[in-house]
């Protein structure tokens, strides 16, 4: 097999000078692939999606994207690189407007991002009714869409999302999970983190179930839906 | 009728006109610590001092126009001496950033740390000013004393209260308007105002979206620089230049910050004219006002002052204890200290 386009190889790391959450665990997503990473509490879900990121020392293994290898660099230096993070908690600027928060998004281009911010508005209706508004006045799944907005402003060359559904009710979660099948439609590769496991599963085309930092399962996301373990394990029969 | 002109002049002359270049001053202050707060997270103790130096500048400034023979017409040479006080004051704050506060940061020091290390550039700075300007009382307005004067206002209307508008209140709440349309006009409209609130509001996130930290700090110091100097030259115009009373006047700019809510400046503004307001409405003896209002047998036989005017810091002290008790976000729900 080929290399994937965004892959986090063998990384085994923690936080700090903290002991290793993360053993030997690897994630990897193609283009207009969504990949979905679940598991249990404390898996390391999150922080195998940081270490990814740069947000914490990957100690042995690497992070390529499209061949390079990114490993050394900083978030910032990845987000400039093409990645796009969708942080899970605070991951919109409260007190601007819905179109501050686009353009802050687009902070490192210096070119013209109109065209952008209408594809963001054509993706998002609500948020170009709302733009105007302070962004912290929106409800749960409003939000969600100006941060997943904000990130996809840089043209991001892969996306990637922690939790984005976390504490947003049931029916906005589907909303949402429509929402980035057509963001991945668009060609642009994501890697998500994601609690609700079976929703996450079922539009996932690969799916990583991590426990305990290492990689339990790996497959399709309708591979892992009927592996008898995972379902035992994770889904709940 | 004219009982009740009387006292609206008196109340107007004695209340009105001097809390609103007072309020305007405090809100220039307090707008200053509101941005270093919002964006360098600390309660600047050291911003009094600025001003203090940022008021010296001027004087220095406006000595040399003055031996050069430059004035501006019926206006104070200060405000001639304003932009390059200005650039003085900005260039010293980043010097001190660089120096000191920089290193703090880099070792992300707790706030508290960071208070502290303000109340030492405080000291230094105010000894600095001390030593270069001296201890004692500088008045150093120049020009028209008066836009109306008690006397002409009397002659004009015939009334016995006579309203007086020093040039140096006007020119206070003249600039401060100017100052403040600047400001929020550089805030909401334009690529790096936007991302200093940005920053300001979520640090992190305005990482990830390569905001540069250090350019936001460097522009802040820079804008609270020109904040600080407007309204230290301005008070100074205003009453007269004296570096304790910079010192003192700590307390009711921080009390009008938190009033408002820390970081905001909408909220520092209207923060710093309640303050403003209050000082001066209850140092002063309402005998007049009421004596012109209310018939003869009920005229007050003292002066109705609810506080000496020793006393007129307490007044901020009880303001801010209310408001830290009650809602300790301020009125515009700024961050909580």
């Amino acid at each position: 097999m080929s290399e994937p386009f965004l892959i986090g190889d063998t990384m085994t790391g923690g936080y700090g000078k903290g002991p290793d959450i993360l053993h030997d665990c690897t994630i990897a997503v193609n283009p207009g692939e969504i990949a979905v990473i679940v598991g249990p509490n404390g898996a390391g879900k999150s922080t195998a999606m940081k270490a990814v990121f740069g947000m914490l020392e990957v100690r042995t293994g690497s992070v390529r994207l499209d061949g390079e290898d990114i490993t050394s660099l900083s978030p910032q230096d990845r987000v400039i690189k093409g990645m796009g993070f969708v942080p899970q908690v605070r991951n919109i600027f409260t007190s601007l407007t819905v179109e501050e928060n686009l353009e802050m998004g687009a902070f490192i281009r210096k070119d013209d991002f109109k065209d952008t911010m209408a594809q963001v508005y054509d993706l998002f209706p609500i948020l170009k009714e709302k733009r105007l508004q302070a962004a912290g006045e929106l409800s749960g799944g409003q939000r969600q869409q100006v941060a997943v907005g904000r990130a996809l402003m840089t043209q991001p060359k892969v996306l990637m999302l922690d939790e984005p559904t976390a504490g947003v009710s049931p029916i906005v979660m589907d909303e949402l999970f429509d929402r980035i099948i057509e963001v991945a439609r668009t060609g642009i590769p994501i890697l998500m983190v994601e609690q609700n496991a079976r929703q996450a599963l079922e539009i996932a085309d690969k799916g990583y179930v991590l426990v305990q930092g290492r990689n339990a399962h790996t497959g399709t996301g309708k591979e892992l839906l009927a592996d008898e373990e995972v379902r035992r394990s994770f889904l709940g029969g | 009728m004219t009982d009740f002109l009387n006292a609206l002049v008196a109340l107007t002359n004695f209340v009105i006109v001097p809390g609103m270049a007072y309020g305007a001053q405090l809100a220039l202050g307090a707008l200053g610590v509101t941005l270093i707060y919002g964006i360098l997270r600390f309660s600047n103790f050291a911003h009094g001092d600025t001003m203090a130096f940022g008021a010296m500048a001027t004087i220095f400034i406006t000595w040399t126009f003055q031996a050069w023979g430059i004035s501006f017409g019926p206006l104070p040479t200060a405000i001639l001496a304003l932009p390059f006080a200005i650039m003085i004051t900005a260039l010293v704050l980043l010097g001190t950033d660089r120096v000191v506060y920089r290193f703090y940061r880099r070792q992300k020091s707790d706030p508290v740390i960071l208070v502290i290390v303000s109340m030492g550039v405080m000291f230094i700075m105010n000894g600095i000013v001390r030593f270069m300007i001296g201890v004692g009382d500088i008045r150093f307005s120049d020009g028209e004393r008066f836009i109306i004067s008690a006397r002409d206002f009397k002659a004009a209307t015939g009334l016995k209260e006579g309203l007086a508008i020093k040039t140096t209140q006007g020119i206070t709440i003249v600039t401060a308007i100017i100052v403040v349309a600047i400001l929020f006009w550089f805030l909401n409209k334009t690529r790096t105002g936007k991302s200093m609130r940005a920053f300001s509001d979520n640090e992190d996130l305005a990482l990830l979206s390569g905001i540069n930290p250090e350019r936001v700090v460097m522009v802040t110091w820079i804008i609270v620089g020109a904040l600080a100097t407007v309204a230290g030259t301005l008070y100074g115009l205003d009453k007269s230049f004296k570096p304790f009373v910079y010192l003192q006047l700590l307390l009711p700019i921080f009390a009008a910050a938190i009033v408002g809510g820390l970081g905001n400046p909408l909220g520092a503004i209207v923060g710093g004219f309640i303050i403003a307001f209050a000082e001066v409405t209850i140092t002063y003896p309402l005998k007049k006002v009421l004596g012109y209002l209310l018939p003869e047998s009920l005229e007050p036989d003292g002066l109705v002052q609810l506080l000496s005017t020793d006393y007129k810091f307490a007044v901020s002290f009880v303001i801010l204890l209310i408001v830290l008790l009650v809602k300790p976000t301020g009125i515009f729900k700024g961050q909580s200290v």
